[in-house]
């Protein structure tokens, strides 16, 4: 009995020093802050709501812990008999309530501004697949597929797992940093989402719909994402990658890559 | 009391060794047994599954088992766990607990309740016989979201029939319990003075009724869409791949409480045991839980706000989403209340009812952050939610249900368990359940997508924690299971009492209780 006791009391050691040691992987353990006006938004409610939760959790548990050392049978105290109190019970509804009016605001203008997709500059059509991604340059007349670039004896352990390992694709998405980039977002087979943490931007890509969504990059950079939504056997393996480049840039690869006639095509049908 | 037992029921069940016994009963108490055992061995191959998808996650790269049979266990996972162990299990306790604490000497309909338990492993059977069939298990995540579960091989039929047959046996079980409820409470015993576990099963029972109907029609277009030509989820043919997800989260978030509402139950009924004195806002407790269940209906979408729905629906979802926070709160606030100038002491039931509340809070706590649309757009299908969910169910759920095990063990077998053991087994669980979920906030933060079968290499670490820390938990799990075969055979004679001050009317019956509850109603004070 006594062992078992004392095999207890280190147990209960070891859950503090788990609690603590996990925070001291080195590996990122927290939201990225983004490359657009937005996903710092997204970032700054995620961390004001991840503090209010502590802030909280610190009152709430430290009054049940308090009790829990106070108010222990061992130390002999009486237990006291009052069971209701409707002035302490209507505080603890109203007070919720108000905080969460006062976290609702910045959310709801978020998403209000997250939602506005007028006077973008360019558009660029994403279609899913199975399990690859396709991207269509709507007003530039460019259009490509996008797979996975990590090799097959990567992913098998054969060879050595290179630094973007199964964050790499063949044709990176190429768009100019400042400008407003509207996404058209579908799919030909199965549900995708199309997601890229630094531009805040998470959308499904759902078969005979159209979603929009849309990011101005302030940083010119390699962005990277992956597919979102369970899609099948390879559901893993459908990697995002955005390359933001200045305009200039961008215009000189539009220029390399662009095939004409089909722009123009494309431009009479959405007429 | 034997005098006035029923002209066709036995007095005294035949030997437990009888396969008959099991087979036939309509014993409130068999019936229950037999759920709770049931769980139990569905919660290890539940478990079993779980440890496969840690295996495999273990280390980046694919080391042990195809992606296609990846994402099989992952869907399988969640079925077993959900409608194998978790309901289930507090079926099992509504029918062993439910008659005792309302004064009843049974429940209302025991044919009906031998069908509704004796359903479900023909359900599972099935369930688990697609594993072998061609094109292998159902592979689309438990959401069965169209078009993807549409490519489902001959497993899918299959799937879809044996969950009719596990949305029969809980809609049986329900009525059981409305029927029982209403109907069979010692004079006396007026609703508001029921126990809140039998409260908050009533209001659960209202939940089954009013949404597995909405999973039988879901599924049942799934049917038609794949083997008799309609459209219903296909936009070419005229339907909508959404409208699924509406029909199954309108199902899918009360069934969410349906797994929480009678840990609340618990959870209530032995804080006051042990804190010994009254539990606070009682009367609260029952408009709090009346209330979630009424929000549960009208916030299924926030499951659903990257699919694309337009801004007011975002933010209707939004805002009724974070009302929940609000009467959640007020049980939790209540249960620190009723410990506040208490006289705790800290038995095994105590331990994981407290574990219950710290650990379900930090579940609420991220539940609120994903309820924030916007943020949302970051957290969605990442493990950020895994580790919100698993929060609300292992430490939550499930912990109530050990807590449970615990609390009313020694009325059930007449014996006391190992109380050493038992905290053991609380210490093991708590620190390994941690360390699994705990780290997958911060690989769902730092962008890691949930259901996938290999990863980048940045999230290695916190992969192999929770790996870890998995392995660990089922492991304590058998601890469990040697503890209660243990106290079933030799523990130490339990009183009838059994803690101290217990309130209720299951503490008035001698340890082990009698096989007839209450042949002649007890006095309600």
């Amino acid at each position: 009995m006594f062992a078992i006791k004392r095999l207890n009391a280190w147990l209960g050691l070891a859950f503090i020093s788990v609690v603590s040691g996990s925070a001291f992987a080195g590996q990122p353990m927290n939201m990225t802050p983004g490359v657009t006006d937005i996903s710092a938004e997204v970032y700054d409610m995620h961390m004001i709501a991840f503090w209010l939760c502590v802030v909280i959790a610190v009152v709430v548990f430290g009054a049940m812990f308090y009790s829990i050392f106070a108010h222990r049978k061992s130390r002999g105290v009486t237990p006291a008999t009052f069971h209701e109190s409707t002035t302490i019970e209507a505080i603890w509804t109203i007070i919720p309530f108000v905080v969460l009016i006062a976290l609702s605001i910045p959310a709801t203008k978020t998403l209000i501004d997250m939602y506005d997709t007028s006077d973008y500059d360019l558009t660029v059509k994403i279609t899913g697949y199975q399990w690859l991604w396709h991207y269509e340059y709507v007003e530039d007349g460019v259009d490509f597929h996008s797979k996975l670039q990590t090799s097959i004896s990567q992913i098998n352990n054969d060879e050595e797992k290179g630094e973007n390992y199964l964050l790499e694709v063949d044709n990176e998405l190429v768009i100019p940093v400042g400008k407003k980039v509207r996404f058209l977002i579908t799919s030909n087979d199965v549900i995708h989402a199309w997601w890229v943490p630094d531009l805040a931007v998470k959308k499904d890509a759902v078969p005979g719909f159209i979603n929009e969504a849309w990011a101005r990059v302030n940083e010119p950079g390699i962005y990277r994402g992956q597919c979102a939504e369970l899609c099948g056997r390879h559901h893993g393996f459908m990697p995002v990658v955005v390359r933001a480049v200045p305009e200039a840039e961008y215009r000189q690869w539009v220029a390399a890559n662009a095939k004409p006639e089909s722009a123009t095509e494309y431009a009479v049908v959405s007429q | 009391m034997s005098t006035v037992a029923a002209g066709d029921h036995h007095d005294h069940p035949e030997s437990p060794y009888s396969i008959k016994r099991w087979l036939f009963t309509t014993n409130h108490k068999d019936i229950g047994t037999l759920y709770l055992w049931f769980s139990f061995i569905m919660f290890l191959i539940g478990g079993v599954m779980a440890l496969v998808i840690r295996t495999e996650l273990f280390q980046p790269g694919l080391q042990f088992v195809d992606p296609q049979f990846f994402n099989s266990m992952t869907t399988m996972h969640a079925i077993m766990m959900i409608f194998g162990v978790v309901m289930p299990a507090f079926t099992g306790l509504a029918n062993w607990l439910i008659p005792m604490m309302i004064g009843a000497p049974d429940m209302a309909l025991p044919r009906m309740n031998n069908w509704s338990f004796w359903i479900l492993p023909f359900a599972f059977a099935m369930m688990l016989s697609t594993l072998f069939m061609d094109g292998g298990g159902p592979a689309g995540g438990w959401t069965l979201y169209p078009p993807l579960t549409l490519q489902t091989g001959d497993a899918l039929p299959f799937v879809i029939l044996s969950m009719h047959f596990m949305g029969l046996s809980s809609i049986m079980g329900a009525i059981n319990v409305v029927a029982t409820v209403l109907n069979m409470r010692a004079p006396g015993m007026t609703l508001m003075k029921m126990p809140l576990f039998v409260w908050t099963w009533l209001i659960t029972a209202y939940l089954l009724i009013a949404v597995m109907p909405v999973l039988a029609g879901g599924i049942t277009m799934l049917l038609t869409d794949k083997y008799f030509g309609t459209s219903f989820f296909n936009a070419a043919g005229g339907g909508d791949p959404v409208m699924f997800q509406h029909i199954f989260w309108f199902f899918g978030h009360p069934e969410v409480y349906i797994l929480i509402l009678p840990s609340f139950g618990v959870v209530s009924s032995i804080i006051p045991t042990f804190a010994r004195k009254p539990l606070f806002g009682y009367a609260s407790m029952v408009y709090a839980t009346g209330a979630i269940a009424f929000l549960s209906f009208i916030v299924w979408a926030h499951h659903m706000f990257t699919v694309g729905m337009p801004l007011a629906g975002e933010l209707f979802f939004m805002f009724a989403t974070m009302l929940i926070a609000v009467p959640t709160g007020v049980k939790v606030f209540n249960w620190i209340a009723t410990m506040w100038r208490g006289s705790m002491t800290f038995e095994t039931p105590m331990l994981f009812a407290l574990g219950f509340i710290v650990m379900f809070s930090i579940g609420g706590f991220s539940g609120l952050m994903l309820a924030l649309a916007p943020v949302d757009f970051q957290y969605h299908d990442t493990y950020f939610v895994v580790a919100h969910f698993h929060y609300v169910l292992v430490p939550g759920s499930i912990f109530a249900i050990i807590a449970a095990v615990y609390y009313w063990l020694p009325k059930w077998c007449g014996n006391m368990y190992s109380e050493g053991l038992g905290k053991t087994h609380f210490w093991l669980s708590t620190i390994f359940v941690n360390l699994t979920f705990f780290p997958m906030h911060f690989v769902g933060l730092a962008g890691m997508p949930r259901r996938i079968p290999d990863y980048a290499l940045q999230f290695s670490d916190y992969n192999m924690m929770a790996t870890i820390g998995a392995f660990g938990f089922g492991l304590s799990q058998l601890l469990f299971l040697v503890l209660v075969i243990k106290a079933i055979r030799s523990g130490n004679k339990a009183t009838s009492q059994v803690w101290e001050d217990a309130e209720g009317l299951e503490w008035t019956l001698p340890s082990p209780a009698p096989y007839h509850s209450f042949s002649t109603p007890p006095a309600i004070k």
